[in-house]
């Protein structure tokens, strides 16, 4: 998958949890739960999301690397490499 | 014969209108089975019914807007038998304003004053699965026509629409605020404001805080999800609610109700989990009997309750069974909050955000993840010393994480 397409499903699966994103006004190198109203609940399903679409096992140790679009799309991407 | 009267769907509601029957005549019923869907100002409600029999007769309308205590169907106890039919029209029925409100939602035109005395201001009869697609789509719900009874709109009605719809009208529709959200909003802020104002007015609230270490529930927790596939992952929220419940057991004066001028004490302990909605406003449904579930079932109710009170589809029981609620701000809230309590109830709990903050202990210095918990409560019926030895109590609990478990 390139980055664009990783990206896409990250995008909609965040607008699975917040249908009220406008997604063209997030910036992607700013902390996405600054910009989007995500409590723990939202962002454990957001995870949860990118996991059953991309079929990639997120550690919880990992869950703070993720802070920005971009660290979510680089994460993922290594990921898919790996596996 | 029963009488099937519309429960209190929680004490800051004293009306709701029928959105649809999920029963007919000559149906059996059980225990706990949802039988009609009924709007509130703050959600639709699953409305559940606590007795056993067989419908005879259904009252409410589709439409009616009815007050908590309104009697919406009879229905028939096992070995009773229907009584004589007075003629091809059933039984006695009162002729009240139930009738107009359906002819308003057909496409003649009724008398005016029928409208504005049946038709519930501003809402239209909207399957909440239709209320939910419509909202996922972005889908301006005025525009539709509804086809199902009485004019109702449909699943069907709004998935039509959205295949209907052309692409620039979608974007329209997706930036436009749909009408009935807009007027649900202001309706929750009303009842909120009304809940809140009479707290307010009438409860003679106290407050007391503690700091509460968590590395020892956080270091457990992370433990334990490292070893747990991630959809059965748990949130430090749920052990802290256990832990609310466990402790609230030793200090039965803050799980009840304030009524008639005397405290009533309530075995179950059900925590009322105040969930913030999308759109502003928010609602705390219960989950019942807290003090008993283990740790992965409470997670997996409290994932069902959120995601359902999100969409919409909350059940009466849990609408009107909270024995107490409990308010966590969780990491993106502050340092502290002291809630104002939802009256019948007679106690708040509420958790600030988790943060490492330092920690003085032994002489020593360092640095903790640390929570302030804190307890509004009401003073007719406990202390500030009561409600400080709860806070201890609670943080003893969490120190004990294992414990929490099962």
């Amino acid at each position: 998958m390139t980055d664009a397409e990783i990206r896409a499903v990250a995008l909609a699966t965040l607008l699975s949890i917040a249908p009220e994103v406008e997604v063209d006004e997030l910036r992607d190198d700013r902390t996405l739960r600054s910009q989007v109203d995500l409590d723990s609940m939202d962002w454990l399903n957001f995870l949860l999301g990118l996991h059953e679409k991309l079929k990639v096992e997120i550690p919880e140790a990992d869950y703070a690397k993720l802070i920005t679009l971009n660290d979510v799309v680089a994460y993922l991407q290594k990921k898919l490499g790996a596996g | 014969m029963i009488e099937f009267k519309l429960p209190s769907l929680g004490s800051d509601m004293d009306e709701g209108t029928l959105l649809e029957w999920k029963v007919g005549v000559g149906d059996k019923v059980k225990k706990g089975q949802v039988v009609a869907i009924v709007d509130t100002t703050k959600a639709a409600v699953d409305v559940e019914i606590w007795q056993e029999g067989v419908v005879h007769e259904l009252i409410a309308e589709i439409g009616q807007k009815l007050p908590v205590g309104a009697v919406m169907a009879l229905l028939l106890e096992a070995g009773e038998t229907a009584p004589a039919k007075v003629g091809a029209g059933g039984t006695a029925k009162p002729v009240t304003a139930a009738a107009p409100a359906v002819a308003a939602a057909v496409p003649i035109t009724p008398p005016a004053a029928a409208v504005v005395a049946a038709a519930a201001p501003g809402r239209r009869m909207i399957s909440p699965a239709a209320r939910k697609h419509a909202e996922e789509q972005g889908i301006d719900l005025d525009g539709i026509t509804g086809t199902g009874p009485h004019g109702a709109v449909t699943l069907e009605d709004v998935e039509n629409a959205a295949a209907a719809r052309p692409a620039p009208a979608a974007e329209k529709a997706a930036i436009k605020p749909a009408e009935p959200q807009a007027s649900r909003a202001a309706d929750m802020r009303k009842t909120i404001a009304a809940a809140m104002s009479r707290s307010k007015r009438e409860i003679p609230h106290y407050y007391v805080s503690e700091d509460i270490p968590l590395a020892k529930a956080l270091a457990w927790l992370q433990a334990a999800n490292a070893q747990r596939p991630m959809a059965e992952r748990l949130l430090p929220a749920v052990l802290l609610l256990k832990a609310v419940a466990m402790a609230l057991k030793r200090y039965p004066e803050l799980n009840g109700y304030w009524r008639d001028g005397g405290f009533v004490p309530v075995a179950a302990i059900n925590l009322g989990v105040a969930i913030s909605l999308r759109q502003g406003g928010l609602i705390a449904p219960a989950l019942l009997n807290a003090d008993g579930k283990p740790l992965t079932l409470l997670m997996q109710e409290l994932t069902d309750l959120v995601k359902r009170t999100r969409a919409g589809s909350l059940r009466s029981s849990e609408m009107n069974e909270a024995t107490i609620t409990v308010t966590n701000l969780g990491d993106q809230g502050s340092q502290a909050v002291f809630g104002v309590i939802t009256p019948p109830q007679v106690a708040l709990v509420g958790f600030g955000r988790v943060a490492e903050r330092p920690w003085a202990e032994n002489g020593g210095l360092k640095v903790l993840p640390v929570v302030t918990a804190s307890l509004s409560a009401d003073h007719r019926i406990s202390d500030g010393h009561r409600g400080a030895l709860f806070l201890i109590e609670l943080n003893e609990l969490l120190q004990r994480p294992e414990e929490l478990e099962k």
